[in-house]
């Protein structure tokens, strides 16, 4: 199958005057086919948000370097002018905030800004268009969407209003939706109907969905291929069913280790992966995870691990958890 | 919205209570008074007294305030000790020049301030936001006067573009309806009169605007670089809204909030200020009338005068607060 969205080693560095660059993504490289959900998993400052922003093209201009390519329909977004930019995102790709609330323009009632992306790429105007975001907002399940169309974000529910930015960024079914951390900030009981919802509805209108997370749980119930980040690069990737069943890097490792387990025995101690995440990428000579590599050897902190594919399994490591643990 | 609007007006009535009280006993705590001032060189302590007698200044100053009140009550804000003319009626004569000169200040300020503040935000470190932003420090730290004096200098002795100094011409024979010139030029279509009037606005305006023109440019700035950072401005852009829609739609609506507070706060400096420029212009309005009055201790006339400019910044700041209903759907006037 050809990919929707071929992402090949992408880079993004923030730029400071008088400072060394701040790598954020450093050569990150996946692909995406139509109507697949792929996961990006990582803690936070892995470049998750980031590789997401870069292939929307929404960072700001200044202060960041973006390389690679990330090619969609055999196009190199990054090669696009602004116009031919903005003409595709929102109708052929579109994007799922983490904050319902401050994503949704305050002083602006619901139906505006749901019928602006129609009236942007569908040409749509007047009552048609609003007849079109009230079918929208029927469609990710909010009551009395005629009523909802004037009002604004504060009246809505956390659940409803990341309901009505879904509502929004499916308007003009594009065939590829970028979720970031969309669960975030929702209670966890609307984080499961969110979660339904976008799976629902990726399947019914057959876009290919981009699910941003930190949570496993997450993309346990949702994703096919995942890809884990750690410090800008994928360092392990996999169907979803193989990697939780056999993580072999142990970063991945290390976070399934860290759930916790209701068939756990009581008392036992959950684990938890050592240190933080550091802000300088120490890529170079060296592995990024070794510092707080439970498996680390000679070898971690002087050779950077390359990336090697097996079985349809990426891995960046020297010392892997083998395939039989667990 | 209309029962909002009627309970603010109604609690203006306590705030000018007390603002008048505080001016009451404000200025008869002043040294000297206005016989004093009335009498100059010719002052003995007989004379003032029993001129002191006459203008009721012998009372104790509740009895004063008391009867300054059942007088105020009835519509009498009593006689100018300068003039001997109403001092509603002095008050009638020169708000119109003021009002024309503080409204030309005042859209000068916004027309030219939230568009600058714009530019300069979105252009943010470069050439054009720097001399912005050195622009109004220089903008803001500049006396009126001073710039009032040299902008006559400049642009009226020596190029004489525009008229130095007064409201209208001598030889322009204009029909006074309303009391603003350049409205009245208009309403009578007697139009040199109108222009006249416009050239001799100019300079005083652009005096006047200096000052807030600097705060809107800042305030507007600091706010869009605050909403252009914001998530749902992420969001606008994610669906691929043109540059114009995202600015005008989702920007700036937002970035207005404050910059309407600001504009309220200015309009009460703009009355301060215009003291000064009305004075550097000769502009007879409400500046000179106070100027007159805090000279000579024109107590009547310095009362009416500072509840009116109390009654003015209320009244403004209730504008401003319908204003934020308007614009931003959370805040529910109750």
């Amino acid at each position: 199958m050809t990919a929707l969205l071929e992402v090949r080693d992408l880079q993004v560095a923030f730029t400071r005057r008088r400072e060394p660059d701040t790598v954020a993504v450093d050569g990150v490289s996946f692909d995406v086919a139509p109507g697949q959900v792929v996961g990006l998993v990582g803690e936070s400052g892995c470049g998750k948000s980031v590789t997401s922003l870069a292939i929307m093209r929404l960072l700001p201009a200044r202060g960041v370097r973006v390389s690679g390519s990330v090619r969609m329909d055999g196009t190199d977004l990054l090669t696009l002018s602004g116009s031919e930019m903005r003409a595709r995102r929102g109708r052929d790709l579109s994007m799922v905030f983490q904050d319902p609330l401050s994503s949704l323009n305050p002083v602006i009632p619901i139906g505006l800004q749901v019928t602006e992306v129609l009236r942007r790429h569908r040409g749509m105007a007047g009552d048609k268009a609003r007849q079109a975001a009230a079918e929208l907002l029927e469609r990710v399940g909010i009551p009395d969407p005629r009523r909802r169309l004037d009002s604004y974000p504060h009246q809505l529910s956390g659940g409803m209003r990341q309901r009505a930015l879904i509502a929004i960024a499916l308007a003009c079914q594009p065939r590829l939706l970028i979720a970031d951390e969309p669960t975030t900030a929702l209670d966890v009981t609307i984080q499961a109907q969110i979660l339904g919802l976008l799976s629902e509805l990726v399947r019914e209108t057959g876009a290919a969905l981009i699910m941003i997370t930190h949570d496993l749980g997450v993309v346990a119930g949702l994703c096919e291929a995942v890809n884990v980040l750690y410090g800008g690069r994928i360092v392990e990737r996999a169907q979803r069913h193989r990697l939780f069943a056999t993580p072999r890097h142990p970063y991945t490792h290390g976070l399934l280790r860290s759930i916790p387990r209701l068939d756990a025995p009581p008392g036992e101690e959950l684990e938890a992966i050592r240190g933080s995440v550091v802000d300088n990428l120490p890529w170079a000579h060296a592995c990024a995870f070794a510092p707080r590599c439970p498996r680390a050897i000679e070898t971690c902190t002087e050779v950077t691990p390359v990336a090697e594919t097996s079985g349809g399994r990426l891995l960046r490591c020297h010392n892997p958890v083998p395939a039989n643990a667990e | 919205m209309l029962r909002f609007v009627l309970r603010r007006l109604v609690q203006v009535i306590p705030t000018l209570l007390l603002l008048s009280l505080l001016v009451f006993a404000w200025l008869r705590s002043l040294p000297g008074g206005p016989a004093s001032a009335f009498l100059g060189d010719r002052a003995t302590p007989q004379r003032i007294a029993e001129l002191n007698r006459i203008l009721g200044l012998d009372q104790p100053v509740l009895v004063q305030y008391w009867r300054f009140l059942v007088r105020v009550a009835s519509g009498d804000f009593g006689t100018s000790t300068i003039t001997g003319e109403p001092v509603l009626a002095e008050i009638g004569r020169a708000l119109p020049a003021t009002i024309e000169l503080s409204l030309a200040a005042l859209v000068i300020a916004v027309v030219l301030g939230i568009p600058l503040g714009y530019v300069a935000a979105q252009y943010r470190g470069r050439p054009l936001d720097v001399t912005t932003v050195i622009g109004t420090l220089i903008g803001v730290a500049v006396p009126v006067f001073f710039l009032g004096y040299l902008l006559k200098s400049v642009f009226a002795v020596q190029l004489g573009w525009f008229p130095p100094s007064g409201r209208q011409a001598v030889d322009v024979d204009a029909t006074n309806v309303t009391g603003f010139a350049v409205l009245d030029g208009f309403l009578t279509q007697e139009w040199d009169a109108s222009l006249d009037a416009l050239s001799h606005l100019v300079l005083p305006a652009v005096a006047l605007a200096t000052i807030p023109l600097a705060v809107i440019v800042r305030i507007t700035r600091a706010s869009v670089l605050d909403v252009l950072g914001s998530d749902f401005v992420r969001t606008a852009n994610s669906k691929g809204l043109s540059p114009s829609t995202v600015r005008g739609r989702h920007v700036l609506r937002n970035a207005l909030l404050p910059v309407s507070t600001t504009i309220g706060l200015q309009v009460g400096l703009l009355l301060a200020g215009a003291v000064l420029t009305e004075k550097v212009f000769v502009w007879g309005g409400i500046g000179t009338l106070l100027a007159g009055a805090i000279e000579q201790r024109d107590y009547p006339r310095l009362q009416a005068l500072l509840l009116l400019g109390a009654l003015v910044y209320v009244l403004v700041n209730l504008l401003v607060d319908l204003s934020y209903a308007i614009i931003d759907p959370r805040v529910r006037l109750s």
